[in-house]
């Protein structure tokens, strides 16, 4: 892995580093590390229920891991390891590992202040609210401005450079026509691009996207791997995705990851993926099945 | 937005602040010239008390509607506001009638007199009360902030109760007798400044501002809130209240913004139990249940949660209904006729029979979450006093929307 | 110690019977709470209007007739709440049931104060457990002496009520998981009504005993036992019947020994100081159960 590093020349985005999540008596992740490099489309796969969605919720800050380290621009963004109850409990390795440097455990309101954004498997649009407005309120982390400010309107000028960007990130993902529209009316395949579109309304540097192409025909899912490469020379964006859909993977992954059962079982170019064994066994021995 | 668009727009801007000065000066003539009839003697009260509860109302709709926070603490908040508001403009004066079981009280100091003293007798009730108002919201925030440290980490109901419980802690502690040097024990506050003290004496005339005064206050208030739930951060508030996790995920802090919704709507209550109390001329910790929170919710269901107008309008109409249209069921008359089961109480049997149909078959109330527009009003329907000063506030909102 | 037990002895098993009391009430709250996630906020006035039935009853009938006749109205009344203001609901977001209870419970409190004219109604004098007994030295009523009995005897039958018979399988199954007990053929409403039926049923018992400890019963009388009972419910743990029970012991304990000691003011809002302290402690209470939301 090292040698990967040293061979491509890029910071690490993201690095996680031994991350275990066990709840109760069940690991859900085990021991997981990868590295995600700058500017590049990273893809984390496996079986259902191999752990993924439970991984970018560590990454993300929405489960505490019970062991662990993630660093995000080098610096050390998520750090823990088993206290209380858990210490007799913890199945997974390395417990002993970060018991000196104390935990951190930043909400993820602060993690997406870092420069992290996320979608979500099952699509979180607010649902009250017109498409226009779902991405204009992923804007106001970033604004400057407080609560007088904004209630006496002392901020006229963010709040018109926040509407202004809001238009023109929308006119980009060709959501501009259905901007008054409530988010829940719009067809399946838009919402989800509307969930990339909040989560760049952040201006994120690292875009975790979760199952982007799950409900989606051939003909949209090819879009999409369109999309996802347009945005990442775009935005400069590193993006960190996980997908059951092996076409999208395997034409725009850099590098992928597969789990199972929480752990790592291969790692590499989607070549290399595509013919081993252990992931033909794992993965792609259950699809011949569907 | 089209020239069309914005020209109607300002027309709409230029009725609706007709319709308030015609409001205001309507208010001025009850308050002045009309005979005290009986209609303007029933009509009077129900006023007053319909604004103050339409300030309670869009509070607790800021957070239970707006920011999805199920808080029933609404009339703790309106306790301390109250009593703030009554230990600070009580007469210096007036302390040993009042605090006749504690010496007198601590607190030998009158806001009203201390203005009264720069500005004259009248400048001291309007001014001095209107800071007293706002010192009741400051205290009423800042209960809020550190109640809403420990609470606001719970989720739904278990808020709910938590608040309910601090309801009734600051019930019993208001009623504390160590405390009798301020709060007066278990007895009641009275003597301080209400409603009938905001007059003005030019030349031997009177000029009486008993229900301009409320009706000032809270529209101002709720101008306030309706900017901010226009604001960036109502938009945070939604989010939160349509998807917490995903409003996390967008980079909004929850804990900070349940925190400011919860002062800020605290404050507001605050204000509104200030209000009452000048309304009420005396207050009492023990009348402050959470009997009184819980009617305040239902009047912000039957208006509609997360409208500001049906908030207005339910309390309002409640009020009306409650204290006037329905009197005559407790009479024991209908139509001239002697009815038996009329009798004391059966106005409220029926009034909560017409609520629970409400609740279950018209859930979404008046409003819904819509807000009542000027198109909606030119339309046709000219109502109460109290939509027309809500429509002032809905052209506010669109001109801050552009 | 004998010093501290001879003055505080009277309070405490005062307490133990208000405690007894509690639970009975309690269950009931965390019943429904298990099964259907709703603070039922209209179950202590559906504890008041049994005590009401009681007293009109007692007014034109005779005892054993009177009895029987308040739980069984207690029981009717709490399905027809049920069947009328939450089935409606079932579908619909948390926060309408909560509301469509806190409207009973007003309809109910106002229904009340319509047909006793808003006077206090004289509580009658039951034979046998209003009795005077005396008890380590100490005079007291029967009731205070029947009421842990009764409440320990009744909470023993409701378990093993709830570990085997058929319904009482049900009843767990949806408080684990509704939807999927749904698609097992479990026939939710009849769970649900069934479980209305045994809160009210122990509502009922719980007010007989409750009332005789007082002189009167006004039209809010159930609204502050019924929240130290639903306190008393969280704090053992919302959705678990021993939790509930010794929560609510505790609860009236500590609040007769709070009033022995002379801070009256404070032994309601005590018990709202012990659920805030539990809610930040152990938010799940003493015997609950921890759930995830998943993401």
């Amino acid at each position: 892995m090292s040698e990967n590093k040293a061979a491509s020349e890029v910071k690490n985005v993201l690095h996680v580093e031994n991350v275990t999540m066990q709840f109760g008596g069940v690991v859900a992740v085990n021991n997981l590390s990868l590295d995600i490099p700058q500017n590049r489309i990273i893809a984390l796969i496996g079986p259902n229920g191999a752990g993924k969605t439970t991984a970018f919720n560590c990454i993300t800050g929405v489960y505490q891991p019970t062991n662990g380290l993630v660093e995000f621009m080098g610096k050390p963004m998520v750090r823990s390891h088993p206290t209380g109850k858990m210490k007799k409990q913890y199945k997974g390795e390395n417990a002993e590992m970060y018991v000196g440097n104390g935990i951190i455990n930043p909400t993820p309101d602060k993690i997406t202040r870092l420069g992290i954004a996320r979608t979500f498997q099952n699509i979180r649009l607010w649902k009250s609210m017109t498409v226009f407005d779902n991405v204009l309120v992923a804007k106001h982390m970033r604004a400057k401005q407080n609560v007088f400010s904004a209630t006496f309107r002392g901020n006229a000028k963010e709040e018109r450079r926040m509407r202004d960007e809001t238009m023109s990130l929308l006119e980009e993902q060709g959501l501009d026509k259905v901007k008054d529209d409530l988010a829940t009316s719009l067809p399946y395949g838009l919402q989800r691009r509307l969930e990339i579109a909040r989560a760049l309304a952040t201006d994120p540097k690292l875009l975790l996207l979760d199952e982007p192409a799950a409900g989606m025909n051939p003909q949209e899912t090819q879009e999409l791997a369109e999309f996802i490469k347009e945005i990442r020379e775009k935005y400069k964006l590193t993006v960190f995705l996980i997908e059951h859909h092996m076409d999208l993977v395997m034409r725009i992954s850099d590098y992928i990851y597969v789990i199972d059962f929480g752990s790592e079982i291969a790692r590499g170019v989607p070549m290399e993926i595509q013919n081993n064994q252990r992931v033909i066994d794992a993965y792609l021995g259950v699809a011949e099945d569907e | 937005m089209t020239k069309i668009e914005q020209k109607k727009s300002k027309k709409g801007t230029w009725i609706a602040l007709c319709c308030i000065a015609a409001l205001y000066v309507l208010l001025f003539l009850i308050d002045n010239v009309f005979p005290s009839t009986s209609f303007i003697v029933m009509l009077t009260p129900v006023l007053k008390k319909g604004a103050i509860y339409s300030l309670l109302c869009v509070s607790m709709n800021l957070l239970n509607g707006f920011t999805g926070l199920f808080s029933l603490g609404q009339a703790g908040f309106m306790l301390i506001g109250a009593y703030t508001y009554a230990i600070f403009t009580i007469p210096v004066a007036e302390h040993m009638s009042v605090y006749q079981y504690f010496d007198g009280g601590a607190i030998q100091f009158s806001i009203p007199e201390a203005i009264g003293s720069i500005l004259g007798p009248t400048g001291g009730a309007f001014f001095g009360s209107i800071i007293a108002i706002i010192l009741a919201g400051c205290v009423a925030a800042v209960f809020a902030a550190l109640i809403g440290i420990p609470v606001l980490r719970l989720k739904s109901d278990y808020l709910a109760i938590a608040t309910l419980g601090f309801v009734e802690i600051i019930r019993a502690v208001f009623q504390w007798n160590s405390l009798g040097v301020i709060t007066n024990g278990s007895n009641q506050l009275r003597k301080y400044t209400a409603f009938s003290d905001m007059k003005l004496t030019i030349g031997g005339a009177t000029l009486k501002f008993g229900t301009i005064f409320p009706f000032l206050i809270v529209m101002l208030c709720i101008i306030v809130i309706v900017l901010l739930i226009n604001s960036s951060y109502g938009r945070a508030f939604k989010a939160i209240r349509d998807d917490e996790v995903a409003a996390e995920a967008m980079g909004i802090s929850l804990f900070k913004h349940k925190m400011l919704s919860f002062v800020i709507s605290c404050f507001f209550a605050g204000v509104g139990g200030a209000l009452l109390a000048m309304f009420q001329t005396t207050i009492k910790a023990q009348s402050f249940t959470s009997a009184m929170t819980y009617e305040i919710l239902l009047m912000v269901v039957i208006g509609g949660i997360g409208s500001v107008s049906g908030s207005c309008i339910a309390a309002f109409l409640y009020i009306a209904c409650s204290e006037w249209w329905l009197r005559f069921l407790d009479s024991g008359k209908f139509l001239g006729l002697s009815v038996p089961f009329f009798r004391d109480g059966f106005r409220k049997v029926v009034f909560s029979v017409v609520i629970m149909i409400i609740v279950l078959f018209f859930s979404r109330g008046i409003m819904g979450d819509r807000e009542l527009s000027f198109s909606g009003i030119a339309g046709g329907v000219k109502k109460l006093s109290g939509r027309l000063k809500k429509k002032d506030i809905e052209e506010k909102e669109d001109t801050g929307n552009e | 110690m004998s010093g501290f037990l001879n003055a505080y002895l009277p309070h405490i098993l005062t307490g133990i019977s208000v405690g007894g009391q509690y639970a009975l009430i309690a269950i009931g709250y965390t019943m429904v709470y298990g099964i259907l996630r709703l603070i039922n906020f209209a179950h202590g006035d559906v504890f008041m209007v049994a005590g009401l039935v009681m007293v009109y009853a007692t007014a034109s009938m005779p005892m054993y007739i009177s009895i029987p006749l308040v739980i069984i109205a207690t029981v009717l009344l709490g399905f027809v709440i049920e069947r009328v203001a939450y089935k409606p609901l079932r579908s619909a977001p948390r926060m309408s049931v909560m509301i469509s209870a806190i409207g009973v419970s007003y309809l109910l409190q106002n229904c009340a104060l319509y047909f006793t004219g808003g006077l206090p109604q004289t509580y009658p004098v039951i034979p046998f457990i209003s009795d005077s007994v005396t008890v380590f030295g100490q005079t007291t009523k029967m009731v205070t002496l029947i009421t842990p009995v009764l409440t320990l005897l009744l909470v023993v039958i409701l378990s093993l009520l709830i570990k085997y018979t058929k319904m009482g399988m049900a009843m767990r199954a949806v408080s684990k998981d509704f939807e999927t007990s749904q698609l097992m053929g479990i026939k939710i409403n009849s769970v649900i009504s069934f479980t209305f039926i045994i809160g009210c049923f122990l509502a009922a018992v719980g007010s007989l005993l409750y009332f005789t400890n007082y002189q009167s019963v006004i039209p809010t009388s159930g609204a502050m036992p019924g929240l130290k009972a639903f306190v008393a419910a969280v704090f053992g743990g919302i959705g678990s019947i021993p939790g509930a029970v010794i929560g609510a012991f505790i609860i009236g304990i500590c609040e007769n020994l709070i009033k022995g000691a002379g801070w009256t003011t404070f032994s309601d809002a005590f018990t709202f100081v012990l659920l805030i302290v539990i809610l930040l402690a152990k938010p799940t209470g003493i015997f609950g159960e921890k759930a995830t939301d998943k993401v």
